[in-house]
This record gives C-alpha cells, sequence and structure tokens, in this order.
C-alpha cells in the first residue's frame, strides 16, 4: 500500500518545477507579450526618434541602441519574475511546495529556468527587429548568437536579484513597481541609448559604476572585433557573482516567508 | 498495547507583533483517528496548523511528526503528511491531470508511478471527465476534491485538513465527509480545523477548542458536551395554580437550580435516570404537563459557554 518514492533531488524537483511554469507560460500566452512588444516599440520609437540627434542618422545609431534595448528588455524581462514569484507566493500553491520534501531552491530556480525562455523571446524579439530597421553587424551570426547568450546569461542571472525583491515585497503591485524603477534606473543611467562622453560628470561616474553599461560595452566590442573581450568574460564572471550572492539570499527569503 | 502518538505538541507559541496568536499549546493526536481543532475565526487554528506543518517557525515549542522533530528533521518530517490548505493550493491555469503529475513528480514518484498514481486518484476522486480541462472551469468543490487528492498522491499516514468544508454547498460538505471517513477506515490519521460544530461532531474523535490562541479544553465530544450541557429536561405546567409546586417536587429531586418560564420548567439532569423519579412525583401530585422533552447538549452549547463572553 505504500507508494514507492525516492528523496526528490535537487535537479529533478527543480526540472519538475521548471516544467510546471512552462505549461504555465503556454497556457497563458499573454506572459511573454510584454517581452515581445516592449522591444519592439522601444526599437522604434527610440530608434527613429532619437537616431538622427544622437548619431546623426538611424542606421548610425543602430550599433548603439540595438544592445541597448536588448539590454533593457533583459532588465524588464527579469523583473517580470520577481512579480510571478510574489504571485505565485501568494495563491497558496506555494504552501503545498513547501510542505513537500524537497529542496527550497527547487521552486525558485524552476521559475527561473522557465522564464529564461522569456528572456530568448525578448532576444530574438529586439534583434530581429533592429535586423529589419537595416542594423547589419559585421561580425559573423555566430558572434550574434554569441551575444544573445550573453545577454540571456545576465538577464538570468539579474532575474535571482529580482526574484529576492519579490520574496520581500509585501504585494505583487509593490514588486512591480520597484522593478519598474530599477529597470529604468540600471537601464538609462548606462551608455544604452547614449554615448559615456555626452554626459555630465556625476552622471558618467553613476554610468561607470552601474553593471548594465558594461554589458553594453561588452557587446559591443564583440560586435565590432568580432573576438571575445576581456570586458565579456567580466561580464560572466559578474553573473556568477550575481547568481553566487543572490541565490542563497532568496532561498533564505524563501524560507522566511 | 500501547497506542503511539501521531502528534506530539508541547508548549507551542506564536507572536505577530505584540499580539499572542497561539500561547503555549499542548496536546496529542492519537494514530488512527480524527483530531478535530475547533474555535472561532481568529482564534489561532490556522496559525497552529501552520506550525505543525511547518510552513510557520514556532516561537516556542515543539512539534513531533510520528516521533519526529518537525524543525530538527524537518525534511523527513515533511515526507510523512499531506495537507489541503484552507485555500485550493492547486494550478489553476493547468489541468487536474498536470496538476497531480506535477505534485506526484515533486513527492519523488518516479515517472511510471506518477502516471499510475494520477489515474487512481482521478478516479477515486471522479475526476476522470474533467482531467484534461483547466481548473478555471472547476466547480468549488471539484477544486476541493482535486486539492485533497493531491495531499494524498503519497498515501500519508497523517493528513491536515485546514477548514475542509468551507464554502461548500451541504451535498458536497456531506460528500467530503464521506472521503474523510474513508480515509480513517483505511488507517489515516486526520487532524481537521473547522469553525462547524456539527463538522467537528460528526467526524472528530478528539476535539481541542481553541479560543483567543489558548487551547481551552480538550476531550472527546461526548466529554465535551456532558461538562458543559449536561441533558435537559423541559416540561409545561398545565395549570399556572400548579407552577409553585412543581417547582417545589422537581427541586427536592436535583441538585441544581430549577429554571422557570412563566409555565415552563427547565431542568439540568446528570443522569437520564433523574428523569422517571420527577414525572412520578408529578403524577402522584396529580399535576399534569405537556410538552415534555428530554434535550441533549449540543457542541453548540459547548462552543457558546467556552468562547463566548471572552470575544
Amino acid at each position: 500500500m505504500d507508494v514507492q518514492t525516492h528523496s526528490g533531488n535537487l535537479f529533478m524537483n527543480t526540472a519538475t518545477m521548471a516544467y510546471r511554469n512552462l505549461l504555465k507560460t503556454v497556457h497563458n500566452p499573454d506572459r511573454f507579450m510584454d517581452v515581445i512588444i516592449q522591444p519592439v516599440m522601444f526599437m522604434l520609437m527610440f530608434g527613429y526618434l532619437f537616431g538622427g540627434a544622437i548619431a546623426g542618422g538611424v542606421q548610425a545609431y543602430l550599433p548603439t541602441i540595438v544592445p541597448g534595448i536588448l539590454m533593457q528588455t533583459m532588465l524588464s524581462a527579469a523583473s517580470g519574475s520577481g512579480a510571478q514569484i510574489r504571485e505565485d507566493l501568494d495563491s497558496g500553491v506555494f504552501d503545498r511546495f513547501k510542505s513537500l520534501p524537497m529542496a527550497h531552491v527547487a521552486p525558485l530556480a524552476g521559475q527561473l529556468f522557465a522564464d529564461s525562455l522569456r528572456l530568448l523571446m525578448a532576444t530574438v524579439a529586439s534583434l530581429t527587429t533592429g535586423y529589419l530597421m537595416g542594423w547589419r553587424p559585421a561580425v559573423g551570426f555566430g558572434w550574434v548568437v554569441a551575444i544573445a547568450g550573453l545577454a540571456i546569461v545576465t538577464g538570468w542571472a539579474l532575474s535571482w536579484l529580482f526574484a529576492l525583491l519579490g520574496l520581500l515585497a509585501k504585494s505583487a503591485g509593490a514588486v512591480q513597481s520597484v522593478s519598474l524603477m530599477t529597470m529604468l534606473v540600471l537601464s538609462f543611467m548606462s551608455n544604452a541609448f547614449v554615448p559615456l562622453k555626452s554626459l555630465t560628470k556625476p552622471l558618467r561616474f553613476i554610468a561607470h559604476l552601474n553593471p548594465v553599461t558594461y554589458v553594453i560595452t561588452a557587446i559591443r566590442q564583440i560586435l565590432a572585433t568580432g573576438s571575445w573581450t576581456h570586458e565579456a568574460l567580466l561580464v560572466l564572471a559578474f553573473d556568477l557573482l550575481i547568481v553566487a550572492i543572490f541565490a542563497p539570499l532568496a532561498v533564505w527569503a524563501y524560507d522566511r516567508n | 498495547m500501547t497506542i503511539k502518538n501521531a502528534i506530539e505538541v508541547s508548549h507551542l507559541t506564536k507572536k505577530f507583533g505584540q499580539k499572542l496568536a497561539v500561547d503555549d499549546v499542548s496536546f496529542n493526536v492519537r494514530q488512527g483517528e480524527v483530531f478535530g481543532l475547533l474555535g472561532p475565526n481568529g482564534a489561532g487554528k490556522t496559525t497552529t496548523l501552520r506550525m505543525l506543518t511547518t510552513l510557520l517557525k514556532a516561537d516556542a515549542g515543539q512539534v513531533k511528526i510520528f516521533g519526529h522533530d518537525t524543525v530538527k528533521e524537518g525534511r523527513l518530517a515533511r515526507s510523512l503528511f499531506g495537507l489541503t490548505g484552507q485555500y485550493a493550493a492547486v494550478d489553476e491555469d493547468i489541468s487536474a491531470r498536470q496538476n497531480l503529475m506535477i505534485f506526484a513528480r515533486l513527492n519523488g514518484l518516479s515517472r511510471p508511478d506518477a502516471k499510475q498514481r494520477t489515474t487512481e486518484l482521478l478516479h477515486e476522486f471522479s475526476l476522470e471527465n474533467s482531467a484534461d480541462k483547466a481548473l478555471k472551469d472547476f466547480s468549488g468543490g471539484m477544486r476541493r476534491r482535486l486539492d485533497l487528492a493531491v495531499s494524498l498522491i503519497t498515501r500519508p499516514a497523517l493528513i491536515f485538513l485546514d477548514e475542509p468544508t468551507t464554502g461548500l454547498d451541504p451535498r458536497t460538505r456531506t460528500q467530503m465527509w464521506d472521503t474523510i471517513r474513508h480515509l480513517v477506515q483505511q488507517g489515516s490519521t486526520i487532524v481537521l480545523t473547522t469553525q462547524y460544530l456539527d463538522e467537528a461532531d460528526q467526524l472528530a474523535d478528539n476535539l481541542a477548542i481553541i479560543d483567543h490562541g489558548k487551547l481551552v479544553k480538550t476531550g472527546t465530544p461526548a466529554e465535551l458536551k456532558q461538562q458543559i450541557g449536561g441533558t435537559r429536561l423541559n416540561f409545561t405546567v398545565d395549570q399556572s395554580t400548579q407552577v409553585g409546586a412543581a417547582v417545589k417536587l422537581v427541586a427536592a429531586q436535583v441538585a441544581d437550580a430549577v429554571q422557570q418560564t412563566g409555565q415552563q420548567l427547565s431542568v439540568r439532569l446528570t443522569q437520564m435516570a433523574q428523569a422517571a423519579p420527577i414525572l412520578t412525583a408529578l403524577n402522584q401530585a396529580k399535576i399534569t404537563i405537556s410538552q415534555l422533552a428530554v434535550q441533549e447538549p449540543s457542541l453548540d452549547d459547548v462552543f457558546l459557554n467556552l468562547t463566548v463572553g471572552k470575544n
């Protein structure tokens, strides 16, 4: 009469949770509409609005703005995970997850892995829009895939930060507003849309502190030179550091909830 | 034969800010019984249950599930029980089958085992016809059934039910009661919280009444009723001139005071056998009575007696 169970292992639990979140996403296609519409909208608006003013033309502006919008979209998609986790926590399903004999990081990691689908779609939407507007990187397609990978890994690492925000916040609404502010500050206080040289000194100082600046620089360098740069390796190390810091913090916040 | 305890709770305490939500609560739940936590809204039932099920850390005190400390051996303790929360803890966006499969896999069942158990449970809870529909179209009763099915995936020996029938219509409630009785027959131990007295009376072997975070009384439903109400004998004296004489006669037979409302008399009996001499005495004195009734105490009396007045 006993049911055969083996003590769930971390990877299997995480895979199951990722499957659950993917199913939920598939049943609710509106979950990724935002990450598709937003980059298209921003790419068109910013490109045609500021292209002339900043770079002297839309074509000249594209190498600047495509990596910029790409990272802005990553931030936005990553911040969505925080709100999603908060919503899940409030729904009662998480009580059951917690009462199950499984690794406590699994529900969080599962969510974030499933959300990398959102990151992927956001990346495709950003780059495709850029292409349609006339963006033609000089390096081969392989390097475009490489920068897409770098952007997705960075977005995924940042989603742990937003997961922590989601776990600490009181409501999904609060997460959304804090996430939006964070996203806006991080993406605009950087070199995403304007050259750093054009900024006033204090602003330039802030932009230099902003990690997003380094990611965007790394992506532009790869696209310009067609080779891995120090900056890109630095970004990967930074991503690793973020996960190493924020994943344990998120699990701590999850247990505390 | 010694009866092992399924749960041992000692000096459990939880504070929310300045408010003591659960105040030094201790009780045991024996294996194979239905244990009811009864109390008004906000009394601390759910808080207690959340601590028993490791969802909430206690500020003080200890909980042992089948001898395993829920803090030190949390993961082991969690593998020994199933939990059905107050709000259906299932995913709205996906189907009943997908819900069962995911929770079966999370419980550590292999894929074929999970598939088989899902089929069994869908059948057992009459959900086969809606197995692949999104839960959004489910009725409240179906959702609760699925919720319970999910907590039974591993056939746990101990099942926690937090207000299992709140918000259900009478017919679905009776079905839920049958399901719970069926589980007990199969040897499960059940801890349920409820604010419905008839539900506690119907299902529970032992009860703990909680009010303002404190355990005010424990015992079987019969014991509690006995302690509070006892049986009452009520009747009406036909002739108003005879009421005084009747009160005297009855008072001679019982220890408690006789309550009089107009021509209606009411008296508490410590045992049923006291009724006969009272009636004989009245008959001999040629006092005619009508509307004779023996009233058994209900849990409502117990509940009101123990909890009202403090609220």
